[in-house]
């Protein structure tokens, strides 16, 4: 699946402020096709920032991203969602009022095209729709093994099934590019196998780019294929596992440097 | 042509021409817009140390001014039924922390919002099955005479009792501000409505807080229904004018206590300078009742957060 | 045990996605339907239909409108009355103006007027959420009632500003107005009850009714995975306003027959969405047990009384229903936000089982 010499997303000298507070400064890093990469940090270091800017929540004064060779200045999160970037969030952003399912087919909600007047009375392709996109999403339920859960309203799940169903939804969109902000925080250790195995499984069956923000390193190490370090803002390095792990520069962010 | 003389020159004209009559509906504007302020100042109160919109303000208002009378009535004494009403004020506040507040912690705002609206259900039934639903006039003492002021350019005429309305809020307001920055309880007040959980770990008990601020809110409402009443006597009407403090509020920003003060004052003299000089000659009048509503609707549409309000960055 | 889902196999999701999954719940829907239709008018007094069943469906509609908006949208309103008020006035208005327009076309019509109304209202919400939005559709309903009552256009300059609803007829029956039977009115709104019904339920259950719950349970979610917020919320105050249009269109043709500000004044408002509240938040069928139940219990506050031989003074009653409202509403809110609706779901779990304790 590797064809490294294929671009998907490039972020080109990003610089994002808030009034005074500089939350990014020239950041630039490819992500190739069908990799995963990880973008890790010390708390504080623009992670999730950069996944909000790509995703167009934030608007970045500085800088260009270029997605599938189309560059783009400003954009809605709606737009960007069209395009192909579906992404999970660091404090779960379910719809708690509804069902598993409910919340898996909001994934799916680009794709539908039935008008009001079909939706009202359900014919047509009111009906028609609803069938074909309830099997397409039953395929990523049963992808992420979470059937028995259904019809329960999210609100009730614990947290690991909770952050599993917002992976489901992120992939019931079938998305080309999958930001994953933290999808292993809080989990304890056989959860966080678990969900490291459907990141795996999405990335090689599916053939899905992924973009990852992760704290825990041995997680970052084993799964990603290249990794770039943010530290204030900053891009501190890039590289393969193995070279991040031999750079100077990132160990002394992490570990913090002697001043003697 | 001719409409368009009467909306934008032919007002203009008649202020200039009648200075004193402008003066005048300026000042009942006013008056009535620090009414407004008063209602808002307890919204304002409750919404920065709770994130509660108290949606039963304005029937707060009318419960204390129909307990404050009520008891009047009954042959006590304005000061010992003042001290008694804030008495019965704190003890609503505290019912209202243990019976609503606290089972509903944690719930979205529009919950707790809706929950309010109980409140004012419940409390206006509550009152009036007291103190009975009759216009009750208000006798503390205010005096209330007209005074004539001879402005340079004519005769003003003033309400006596307008006047007191006014340094009576200013007071208020004075005290509150000096309440807010100077005392423990202020900091502590001002800390949780910065953060609940941060407050919370360093030490500032939150329930205490929050009885506090109802009753702080309480007190206003009593504050502002005694001046309300003495105007117009105590009856129910006054809680269908005391929502004309939610645009107020629109006006001013939710936090915002020199906001809720200013947005009253704007409210309240541009409803009755629209009234006079717009809505009778050409509307047919009555437009009182959806000015501030309306303006307050415009409003959202350029500066959701109010004149005074912080902008709010999201975060996701 | 006898009503039940166990071994009730779907073998489609098109079975798995019908409206009522549990034969047993289908034919009791069927059923009761049925009855309403054929039964009620037959068996069911004069003031039974006049009195409750006629303003009680009505406002089952104006419910289901604050519901989609309120309960799956998550936008309060408290200017329902002055939409019911569009719908009643555009109603007259067109009904005496279009004489030739059946008067089934006419209703939905003042719908569509009350949606684009809805709609002009609804703006300010791509700025603002919960209860700032409050504070616009109370815009709608002091300036929206101060229109209608300062424009004499609106009732045909009639003189006293408060027109009798016209007598038109469906199938040569009359419908509205003061000559039309209470039976044929009657058919005529359950028509308009259960198309209306039906329809939001079809609602929920597709990607409009989603989208309106994404953006109630968490919007900035919900924009990032491709949900417009504008058009979405916009969407449901269109539809809201419809709801309410039909329902005040029909309360003052088949109801009060007369148009007038005072039936749809701010409580009009509260009383609907306390009907929202009770019946339960984000439910159809909520929608309709909140309706009877709010319109029911002042009757029975007043009569509760003479069956016991008291006599209470009117004032009291009316300040008792006040303070019960209060109540009800805080208790609701805090003991079962999804109102009579999830009882009644509780229930129906708790016979599944029956007799077995679980």
């Amino acid at each position: 699946m590797n064809r490294p010499e294929h671009i998907l997303l490039s972020v080109k000298d990003i610089s994002l402020r808030f009034g005074g507070v500089r939350a990014l400064t020239d950041v630039s890093f490819d992500i190739r096709e069908g990799e995963i990469f990880a973008i890790i940090g010390p708390n504080g270091a623009g992670k999730s920032s950069m996944l909000n800017c790509i995703n167009g929540f934030y608007h970045p004064q500085e800088g260009t991203i270029t997605f599938k060779g189309e560059e783009r200045r400003q954009m809605r999160p709606h737009e960007a969602a069209a395009q192909g970037i579906s992404r999970t969030f660091q404090n779960i952003a379910l719809f708690k009022g509804m069902t598993t399912l409910e919340n898996v087919m909001t994934g799916r909600m680009l794709k539908m095209q039935a008008s009001f007047v079909e939706q009202a009375l359900y014919i047509g392709r009111g009906k028609r729709e609803e069938i074909a996109h309830r099997e397409k999403v039953e395929e990523v339920i049963d992808f992420l093994e979470i059937q028995s859960i259904r019809k329960t309203p999210v609100g009730r799940l614990p947290y690991g099934l909770q952050k599993r169903v917002e992976l489901a939804r992120a992939l019931a969109a079938e998305p080309e590019l999958l930001l994953l902000d933290e999808p292993m925080a809080g989990m304890n250790v056989e959860e966080k196998e678990d969900m490291c195995r459907f990141v795996l499984s999405t990335n090689h069956e599916l053939g899905t780019t992924i973009a990852l923000i992760e704290h825990d390193m041995g997680v970052v190490m084993d799964l990603s294929d290249r990794v770039v370090v943010l530290d204030y803002g900053r891009k501190l390095a890039e590289g393969t596992p193995d070279e991040i792990r031999g750079n100077q520069d990132v160990i002394d962010a992490y570990l913090g440097v002697s001043h003697d | 042509m001719e409409t368009l003389y009467l909306i934008f020159i032919d007002p203009f004209v008649q202020m200039v021409v009648e200075p004193a009559f402008l003066v005048e509906v300026l000042i009942g504007g006013l008056m009535s817009g620090v009414m407004y302020s008063l209602v808002a100042l307890g919204f304002v109160l409750i919404f920065k140390a709770s994130g509660i919109f108290n949606f039963a303000q304005g029937i707060f208002v009318l419960f204390a001014a129909l307990n404050f009378v009520g008891l009047m009535d009954l042959g006590v004494h304005p000061i010992l039924a003042f001290l008694i009403t804030v008495g019965i004020m704190t003890v609503l506040a505290f019912a209202v922390d243990r019976l609503v507040l606290r089972p509903l912690v944690n719930q979205d705002p529009i919950i707790l919002f809706m929950a309010t609206i109980g409140i004012a259900f419940f409390l206006e039934g509550f009152g009036e099955s007291i103190w009975g639903g009759d216009v009750r006039p208000v006798r503390v003492g205010i005096p209330d005479a007209a005074l004539f002021w001879e402005a340079g350019f004519g005769e003003i005429l003033v309400q006596s009792s307008d006047l007191f309305a006014g340094v009576i809020a200013a007071f208020l307001v004075t005290v509150l501000a000096l309440f807010f920055h100077f005392t423990p309880v202020g900091r502590a007040l001002r800390a949780v409505a910065d953060d609940h959980q941060a407050a919370l770990s360093v030490g500032i008990p939150l329930n205490n807080i929050w009885v506090i601020v109802w009753a702080v809110a309480g007190f206003v409402a009593l504050v502002a229904g005694i001046m309300w009443g003495a105007k117009l006597g105590v009856q129910f009407a006054l809680s269908t004018i005391a929502l004309k403090a939610l645009p107020v509020l629109i006006l001013g920003g939710f936090t915002s206590i020199p906001g809720a003060i200013i947005g009253g004052l704007i409210v309240g003299a541009g409803e009755k300078l629209f009234e006079n000089y717009w809505g009778v000659p050409l509307l047919e009048g009555a437009t009182e009742e959806w000015f501030a509503y309306i303006v307050a609707m415009i409003f959202l549409f350029f500066r959701p957060q109010g004149l005074f309000g912080e902008k709010i960055i999201e975060r996701v | 045990m006898l009503y039940r889902e166990a071994g009730q196999f779907k073998t489609s999701y098109s079975a798995d996605q019908a409206m009522l999954t549990i034969p047993l719940d289908r034919w009791f829907v069927f059923g009761l339907a049925a009855f309403a239709i054929v039964g009620v008018p037959l068996l069911a007094s004069e003031y039974l239909i006049a009195s409750i069943l006629i303003p009680v469906l009505i406002l089952s509609i104006a419910a289901l409108g604050l519901n989609i908006l309120t309960g799956y949208c998550g936008q309060l309103s408290l200017g329902t009355g002055a939409f019911m008020a569009a719908g009643a006035y555009l109603a007259y208005k067109i009904a005496t103006n279009i004489t030739w327009m059946p008067i089934w076309l006419v209703i939905p019509l003042a719908g569509l007027c009350a949606a684009a109304i809805g709609i002009a209202f609804g703006l300010p919400s791509l700025r603002i959420k919960g209860f700032y939005l409050a504070v616009a559709t109370l815009a709608a309903q002091f300036f929206l009632l101060w229109l209608f009552v300062k424009v004499p256009w609106f009732v045909n300059y009639s003189i006293s500003g408060v027109p009798t609803a016209p007598p038109r007829s469906v199938l040569g029956f009359d419908v509205t107005g003061a000559t039309a039977t209470n039976e044929a009115k009657y058919l005529f709104v359950l028509a308009f009850v259960i198309a209306l019904a039906w329809i939001a339920r079809n609602m929920a259950r597709s990607r409009i009714g989603r989208s309106w719950m994404a953006i109630r349970d968490m919007d900035i979610a919900a924009e990032l995975i491709g949900i417009r917020p504008l058009p979405t919320k916009l969407s449901a105050f269109a539809i809201s306003s419809f709801y309410c249009g039909v329902a005040g269109a029909l309360w003052a043709m088949c109801y009060i027959n007369t148009v007038e500000p005072t039936a749809f004044d701010i409580n009009r408002s509260f009383q609907v969405l306390f009907m929202v509240i009770v019946g339960g938040l984000g439910s159809v069928l909520g929608s309709f047990l909140g309706a009877a139940f709010i319109f029911l219990l002042p009757i029975f506050l007043n009569s509760a009384p003479g069956w016991f031989g008291y006599s209470v003074a009117g004032d009291i009653i009316t300040h008792i229903e006040f303070m019960l409202f209060g109540a009800l509403i805080i208790f609701f809110l805090i003991v079962e936000p999804h109102g009579l609706a999830r009882l009644w779901q509780i229930a129906k779990e708790k016979l599944r089982l029956w007799p077995f304790p679980y």
